[in-house]
């Protein structure tokens, strides 16, 4: 059967605009454009799981403009014009078969390579690898370096062409851990231990972003954090800075309110007497460039609200409002000051 | 036909609220569920709406979080088991013993039962609402955020209660279908001369009362945890939430074939009437089904890539998942066979159902896409995921109800829709859906996740969300555009003739809409699309004698009376113990009643 010109032109305006769609697709999830794309990978592992993806990608492609062309060419192509007779044929053995093979060969063709890679993600990390810990809380995320003896949250460093190797775990229901550029997805699980690790390319200003990709709350969309690739030497410092007690210059009035106040029984701030191990650590919180976990700069201001009533930015916030009857406006400030001073 | 004392008698007129309340005709129950189905895909697409508006834009606050959760949550609840389920469900009900040449389904009251269940259930699981507190953690569910520390509202309670009572709606007519489909078909209908149609429903037929029981055991265990102190799902009690994930995809993966396998009966139904040839590989389509359900017991895990599966079980769901690609290939392949060498007539029926075959394999790919677990732990819980959903399921599940509703409107009411209108519908609903969920494809690998109320611009996000959410409204309009045809259509006389469209299936052999008893003569089946093999030899069907002895079951209130006493049962649990007690009464009367009542 020939198809008539005017199908040509249909099926030919089809595909310059499937072509058009792949090419706004492809602007749309670029790097740059789209600081979480998972096709613009930094590090090893994401490289290779993208490889993969770009292969299955094409074959997806194709089957579905050849499907597309089918479709169009055998509906336009045979329109009921008042003089076609429709031909009567109920199958065709041949055809059937070579069209459940071609299915396979496909399948054949994903089914290897995701194998391969299936075993090679379950490889153990390389013994130098960094040693990061990360706890899910509803909302924000627990960093541990048992190593180094550091505990943080919501802002994670890892040297640049090192394996970072983390350890999963949830304290209260299941979240999931993703760095779109870095790694593929992890849930955390309570009572399960889970595991991922990558090597980041190369050392970057801009922090990578990351979020918790299983629903857990009315706050599951505030539950971001970032994840930072320093060279080593930047990374040591930072690593440094984190393990020892609270900055000596940190504001003292600040700290006298913080420890009168509810704050020690659910924070830590180290060289102080506040242990608390419901919320973040606070020891640095003046280093970190976000708070909330990720959902905003800790501005003074944003400090002051969110002290006030963290419910207001964070819905479902496990962290208690302060009126002002045990917390005056004068005390808050100080509060703020001394968190910005904890660097 | 007497009136034999115990039994309601028989309608003097067929109409009034009594007579629907009571009825036993799978055409009304049929009707029944096609409208209580369609008032709920309302009620969904406006959750839907609500969603997509407050995602239009970043940073939003249309809706606060907590009323976003229960949305999101409903939405999919709704569509699935109050829209989708139940319109297929309608199909059935109509199209089983018509199609198969009987005079009604195997047990009646069953039928009943299973339809007042559903409407008595699905007001329950919504009724969250009207407190506030409708469920909230999602369709899944997942545990431990289902427990009462996370959840201690009641919206759980009317999830797991609402969905048991569903799920014996469901297992009711499951039975019902299988065993009417087994055993009641016409002289010569063969099972390989069956419509596919009836295929269909036959397969999901066995997929639900295999796949209900796990999620009835889950939801039990639920429950349990809730209400009785139990630990199933809580770790520090020594129980897994892993457990209740492997349960519910247990259910849940086969659900989705329950879904989308009478779709695929549907336009196998109208592409070859419209085409005036035959089905292409007949035996071919039903083997697949039948491999594809057997498939979708072997893949549940899939759903479950990133929680830590080990490599073997990963590597294994992996290959059977991309095995189910093989026959749903051989389907696509065949249904364009189909088209290949026909006089196609452009309905707005054939628009829906041609439709089908492309938007399909878009759901399809990125289904096959994921079945690769390093490519899904980049895919899954992103809005990848909602566009391949939303594609096999609306572009798939729904465009086949509204192909049907199309190709059987002149049945079912004895009038054609409006075809004029029809393909502005059409139209509107193609161009919709594409705007709103091919978009979706690059919030997914721009990294979105799902079910966020909220998230920040400068992401990459923010035009595709707009985009979808102005799709989200033209699907919106092109429904309006359906209900209007609807009260236009029916305001029209009834002037159809038995086989308005020449199609080759028995039930165009009666009058539109049919009698009460079907058919005045059992018909004979002499060959797989038997009127046109009747019309090609020339061969009539048998004419009424006037001898004929036809036995309709008497109508009956015990289903509508026993799924109130289970709704009350339910009720019992979110507000007081007395209600459930109050309850038991009655379904055990009814039980009774049920088992004495003569059936002529
Ligand atoms: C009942 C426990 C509790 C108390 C008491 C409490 N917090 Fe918190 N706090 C939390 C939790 C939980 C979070 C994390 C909230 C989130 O991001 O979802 C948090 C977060 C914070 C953050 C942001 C941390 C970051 O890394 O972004 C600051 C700052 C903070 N709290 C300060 C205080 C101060 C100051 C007080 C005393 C006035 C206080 N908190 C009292 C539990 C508490
Ligand atoms: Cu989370």
């Amino acid at each position: 059967m020939r198809m008539p010109r005017g199908t040509w032109r249909q099926v030919a305006t089809l595909v310059g605009l499937s072509l058009l769609v792949s090419i706004l697709s492809g602007c749309a999830i670029s790097g740059a454009y789209a600081p979480m794309s998972s096709v613009a990978p930094a590090s090893d592992h994401a490289r290779e799981i993208n490889t993969l993806y770009r292969l299955v990608f094409y074959l997806a492609v194709i089957v579905f403009i050849g499907t597309m062309i089918a479709s169009l060419w055998f509906t336009l192509g045979f329109r009921d014009n008042g003089r076609r007779q429709a031909r009567q044929f109920h199958g065709n053995a041949r055809l059937e078969v070579l069209w459940t093979i071609i299915p396979v060969v496909i399948v054949i063709v994903m089914a290897v390579p995701t194998f391969d890679r299936i075993f090679a993600i379950a490889e153990p990390p390389p013994s130098d690898a960094i040693k990061i810990e990360v706890i899910g809380h509803q909302f924000w995320f627990e960093f541990r370096y048992p190593d180094l003896g550091i505990t943080t949250a919501n802002e994670v460093h890892v040297p640049a062409g090192r394996a970072a190797s983390f350890t999963l775990r949830s304290d209260d229901v299941i979240h999931s851990f993703w760095v779109p550029q870095l790694f593929g997805k992890v849930d955390l699980v309570p009572g399960h231990e889970n595991h991922v690790w990558f090597t980041p390319d190369a050392a970057r200003e801009e922090a990578y972003l990351g979020q918790c990709y299983e629903l857990c709350g009315l706050s599951h969309a505030n539950m971001r954090f970032r994840m930072f690739v320093d060279d080593t030497a930047k990374f040591d410092a930072w690593a440094k800075n984190e393990a020892a007690p609270r900055s000596p210059s940190a504001v003292a009035a600040g700290e006298a309110v913080f420890l009168r106040q509810a704050c020690i029984g659910c924070h830590t701030v180290q060289g102080t007497t506040a242990a608390g191990k419901v919320g973040p650590n606070l020891t640095h919180f003046g280093a970190r460039t976000t708070m909330g976990a990720g959902i905003m700069p800790p501005t003074a201001d944003n400090l002051a609200k969110w002290i006030r009533n963290s419910a207001d930015f964070k819905p479902g916030s496990l962290m208690p409002a302060q009126a002002t009857a045990t917390l005056n406006d004068q005390d808050l400030q100080a509060l703020v000051a001394y968190l910005q001073s904890l660097k | 036909m007497a009136t034999t004392a115990g039994t309601l008698p028989q309608y003097a007129t067929n109409t009034g609220l009594w007579s629907w309340i009571t009825t036993v005709d799978h055409k009304r129950i049929g009707t029944l569920y096609l409208f209580t189905g369609f008032i709920w895909l309302l009620v969904g697409g406006l959750e839907a709406i609500l969603v997509r508006t407050q995602l239009a834009v970043p940073n939003s606050t249309v809706i606060d979080a907590d009323l976003y959760n229960q949305l999101f949550t409903m939405h999919a609840l709704t569509m699935i088991f109050l829209a989708i389920m139940p319109m297929t469900a309608a199909f059935s009900n109509w199209l089983i013993p018509l199609m198969i040449g009987a005079r009604d389904v195997a047990f009646p009251r069953m039928n009943a039962l299973s339809y007042w269940l559903y409407f008595f259930g699905g007001i329950f699981l919504s009724s969250g609402f009207l407190f506030g507190e409708a469920a909230s953690s999602g369709w899944f569910a997942y545990a431990p955020l289902t427990t009462n520390q996370y959840a201690p509202g009641r919206g759980m309670d009317f999830y797991t209660l609402g969905l048991l009572i569903l799920g014996v709606s469901s297992m009711v007519a499951a039975l019902n279908f299988a065993v009417t489909i087994i055993n009641m078909r016409a002289p010569g209908m063969t099972m390989m001369r069956l419509p596919v149609f009836i295929w269909m429903t036959l397969v999901i037929s066995f997929l639900l009362f295999l796949a209900l029981p796990p999620l009835t055991v889950a939801l039990i265990q639920l429950m349990f945890d809730r209400h009785f102190t139990t630990h199933f799902f809580i770790v520090d009690g020594g129980g897994d939430p892993i457990m209740w994930q492997h349960l519910f995809w247990v259910f849940g993966h086969p659900e989705v074939y329950i879904l989308i396998l009478p779709a695929m009966g549907i336009i196998s139904e109208v592409l070859p009437t419209f085409s005036r040839k035959p089905l292409f590989g007949y035996a071919a389509m039903v083997f697949a089904a039948v491999a594809i359900a057997f498939l979708s017991w072997a893949v549940w895990s899939h759903h479950m890539f990133t929680t830590g599966l080990a490599p073997v079980p990963r590597a294994i769901f992996s290959a059977n998942t991309m095995l189910i690609g093989v026959p749903t290939g051989v389907k696509i392949f065949n249904w364009l066979g189909t088209l290949y060498g026909g006089s196609i007539r452009f309905t707005t029926a054939m628009l829906f159902a041609v439709s089908f075959i492309p938007l399909f394999t878009i759901g399809g790919i990125s289904g096959v896409m994921h079945s690769s677990p390093p490519i899904d732990s980049q895919h899954q819980d992103t809005y990848m995921v909602v566009a391949h959903i939303h594609y096999v399921l609306v572009t798939g599940a729904l465009i086949g109800v509204f192909s049907g509703l199309f190709y059987w409107f002149p049945k079912m009411f004895g009038r054609m829709l409006d075809e004029g209108l029809g393909k502005w519908q059409f139209w509107l609903f193609f161009i919709g859906v594409n705007l709103a969920f091919f978009p979706m494809h690059f919030l997914g690998l721009a990294g979105m996740p799902r079910r966020i109320y909220t998230y920040d611009a400068g992401l990459g996000w923010d035009f595709w969300n707009m985009v979808s959410t102005i799709g989200a409204y033209v699907i919106g309009v092109s429904v309006l555009v359906f209900i209007w045809n609807f009260f236009k259509t029916m305001s029209k006389p009834m002037d159809q003739p038995n086989n308005p469209w020449g199609a080759p299936t028995l039930e165009w052999a009666t009058s539109s809409p049919p009698p009460e008893h079907d058919f005045d003569v059992v018909p004979v089946v002499r060959a797989r699309d038997p009127l046109w093999y009747d019309r090609d030899h020339g061969l009539e069907q048998p004419q009424p004698t006037g001898h004929e002895h036809i036995h309709i079951p008497p109508p009956s209130y015990y289903p509508i009376v026993m799924s109130f006493g289970v709704l009350l049962m339910a009720v019992g649990v979110t507000t007081s113990l007395a209600v459930t007690a109050l309850g038991i009464p009655i379904v055990i009367y009814s039980v009774w009643g049920w088992a004495l009542e003569p059936t002529s």
